[in-house]
């Protein structure tokens, strides 16, 4: 339809200056192409030794057991489940942007969709890590899965949200790298036939599986694409709802309440749109991609960031109104002692999280704010700082002190051995995404260059003089504008505008 | 899989590309395919290919996902091992929504996928002919297929009259075939130097 095509004069380009396909290509084939610099170097190594630091922490929580941590029979989860949910949150922006974003028609998903969607896999990776180890026996961690077995079969117990989330991760993580696989095969068949040398042509002719660039391959990878975009969206939705569920369904003050689901996936987009920042600030600069990556992108995703964020901050305020007002003693001790009480042991974290996650983003009211890139770069890492302690003030303080007091847990605090869990996830997923940036083409190369034609300075100029004219003859003059005979087909998959 | 005669011509621009198509068709020329850099959209219907049913597929995978996790939960609790947890009832639907869900969207996602890779012959060290490199680039490459009565030099007029900058023939295999992009090997002639030693 022609109609949806259109990009106005106003709206700010989707890809800066005025570039032809070829030029897509180059630029964005160029940090394979290139040596990585000293500086990916650096990078690449100390995530590997944090990794490896990571890898012994492991080690010895496998070999010695749970007392490596600080973990007690009070508070039973502290770091582990607090990490676990924090990297699957992150690990929500990626689908979002990939799948909600088409649905909506937003062509500016196209510049950050292929990087946010690397750095969800990475972050789910890293997730899943926690409640795996954190069972103990992790030789026995495929207890989870329901097969028929020896001891009965005594099945795994359908009706628990812990299984449901054995369920909803895995499905999240292999349904989100079936999309981003697909999506790659034809850049990979872009640089395989622009390879020089003879290793190249065919490590990227393996991964390109054999593609061609044939319409008939084309038209259904574009029905892949849209259906794969539409059985995300409610995925995504269902993963961090279900992962809310193992703290709702429970009767822990705190805990017990009804609003987790979307106070949980809106915490989840708030992290992981302010994790896609933090990696695409130093990607658009360090590969030289700011006329892919554009002011535009980043005052998007900031908008998105002051939303989810003041999403969040009602629903903090929601919870302490309803400490009190429920009149019940427990949840009221929670809210009121164990959290607001800056005084109290833990009050710190509570007051931590509302000033990360609540006053900070709402500097991006600003427009002058959402646009600077320090900013953008500081928030963003604070916003990921703030949704850490979120998780460790619903886990920690629910749990250190229970119904009985006798029981209360004198303060949790990690030892080095948690803490180097949490490291090591930073260094699989810096890693990954080292090795990501240097070996794939960060940005869907394909992509772009279907929006390219609609979009830019050339295309500015062309309907800039029409759009000053009379309503009907602008009408008029618009239908006609593209004779490419694409308009008007009812074209089978998406549109990008 | 057969070596055929080809016409091939370049086109750098797809508002020259869909009436070359449009004229090509008509014209009685059997297109072979167009290898694009990007979706072009409206191709699909420009080539007369008709609709993919990859959506249907999806579809039936999905309803398999939500009968397998339905099915199988329910025997289990309700048969096999029919668990008391506080006296609620055994067959919990309610309780089972979220994994009846995730195996609906894990059966259909997976299964388009394979779906998608089989119908489109993609899969590691798969080879296929490229019939002219910067098809992924920045080219659109039309594919004529020609027969022993086709006039190779009228159709190349032809093409660069409707705007091909550059037109060619080429001999090529149609098919795939189990291959290395870094070696140009003949597919298919090795067989012959096989049956020969045995």
């Amino acid at each position: 339809m022609a109609s949806i095509k259109y990009e106005s004069q106003l709206r700010e380009p989707l890809v800066y200056g005025t570039k032809d396909y070829h030029q897509v290509t180059e630029d964005i084939c160029r940090p394979i192409e290139a040596k990585p610099s000293k500086l990916w170097y650096i990078g690449f190594f100390t995530s590997v030794a944090l990794l490896l630091f990571g890898v012994y922490s492991v080690y010895r929580e496998v070999t010695y057991g749970i007392g490596q941590w600080n973990l007690n029979k009070t508070v039973g989860w502290g770091w582990d489940i607090t990490n676990f949910v924090w990297w699957v949150g992150i690990g929500h922006a990626g689908t979002l942007i990939s799948a909600i974003l088409l649905l909506f028609r937003q062509g500016w998903r196209t510049g950050v969709n292929r990087a946010a969607e690397a750095m969800t896999i990475f972050a789910v990776m890293c997730a899943g890590q926690f409640p795996i180890f954190h069972m103990g026996r992790v030789w026995m961690a495929f207890f989870v899965l329901p097969y028929p077995n020896t001891r009965g079969p005594l099945w795994v117990n359908f009706n628990s949200p812990l299984l449901w989330d054995v369920f909803a991760i895995s499905t999240y993580f292999t349904v989100s790298l079936l999309f981003w696989y697909s999506g790659l095969i034809p850049d990979f068949g872009t640089v395989r036939d622009r390879a020089k040398t003879k290793l190249r042509k065919r490590l990227y002719g393996i991964a390109s599986f054999g593609w061609s660039g044939s319409t008939k391959h084309w038209q259904r990878h574009e029905a892949l694409s849209l259906v794969l975009a539409g059985l995300s969206t409610p995925l995504v939705l269902s993963v961090h709802t279900i992962v809310s569920f193992d703290f709702a369904t429970s009767v822990i003050p705190g805990w017990h309440t009804t609003i987790f689901p979307p106070y949980f996936v809106a915490g989840a987009i708030f992290s992981g749109f302010a994790m896609t920042q933090t990696l695409l600030l130093v990607i658009r600069k360090v590969y030289g991609l700011q006329d892919y990556i554009t002011m535009g992108h980043i005052e998007a995703m900031n908008k998105v960031i002051v939303l989810t964020g003041s999403i969040v901050g009602v629903a903090y305020l929601t919870e302490l109104f309803m400490g009190w007002y429920s009149q019940n003693k427990y949840e009221g001790y929670t809210f009121w002692y164990s959290r607001a009480n800056l005084f109290s042991p833990y009050g710190w974290s509570y007051w931590g999280m509302m000033a990360c996650n609540v006053l900070s983003p709402q500097i991006f009211w600003f427009r002058k704010f959402r646009r600077n890139i320090f900013i953008t770069f500081f928030m963003s890492v604070i916003v990921n700082v703030g949704m850490w302690f979120e998780r460790f003030v619903i886990i920690v303080t629910s749990l250190y002190r229970d119904y009985l007091p006798s029981s209360w847990s004198v303060y949790y605090s990690p030892t080095i051995w948690e803490i180097g869990f949490y490291m090591g996830t930073f260094g699989l997923f810096f890693t990954c995404f080292f090795l990501f940036s240097k070996y794939f083409p960060v940005i869907a190369i394909a992509e772009i260059k279907h929006v390219l034609k609609t979009t830019g300075e050339s295309y500015k100029a062309k309907v800039g003089h029409i759009e000053e004219a009379p309503m009907e003859e602008f009408a008029y003059k618009y239908a006609h504008i593209e004779n490419t005979g694409a308009h008007g087909r009812g074209s089978s998959g998406m549109e990008h505008h | 899989m057969a070596k055929k005669k080809f016409v091939v011509g370049l086109f750098n621009d797809e508002d020259v590309l869909f009436p070359a198509v449009k004229k090509v068709r008509t014209a009685g020329y059997k297109l072979h395919d167009v290898y694009t850099p990007f979706p072009v959209h409206g191709l699909d219907h420009a080539m007369g290919l008709r609709e993919t049913s990859l959506h249907t597929a999806g579809f039936i995978y999905g309803i398999t996902g939500t009968t397998t996790a339905l099915g199988c939960i329910s025997w289990i609790f309700t048969k096999d091992w029919p668990l008391n947890i506080g006296g609620k009832p055994h067959f919990a639907l309610p309780a089972w929504i979220p994994i009846i869900f995730e195996l609906t969207v894990l059966f259909s996602a997976v299964g388009m996928v394979l779906t998608f890779c089989y119908l489109c012959q993609l899969a590691p060290f798969v080879k296929k002919h490229v019939f002219h490199k910067r098809a992924t680039d920045d080219l659109f490459v039309m594919v004529i297929e020609t027969t022993g009565k086709t006039n190779i030099d009228d159709l190349k007029g032809f093409l660069s009259n409707n705007g091909a900058l550059e037109t060619y023939e080429e001999i090529a295999e149609d098919g795939w075939w189990l291959g290395r992009y870094d070696k140009d090997e003949i597919p298919f002639e090795n067989r012959k130097e096989v049956a020969v030693v045995a």
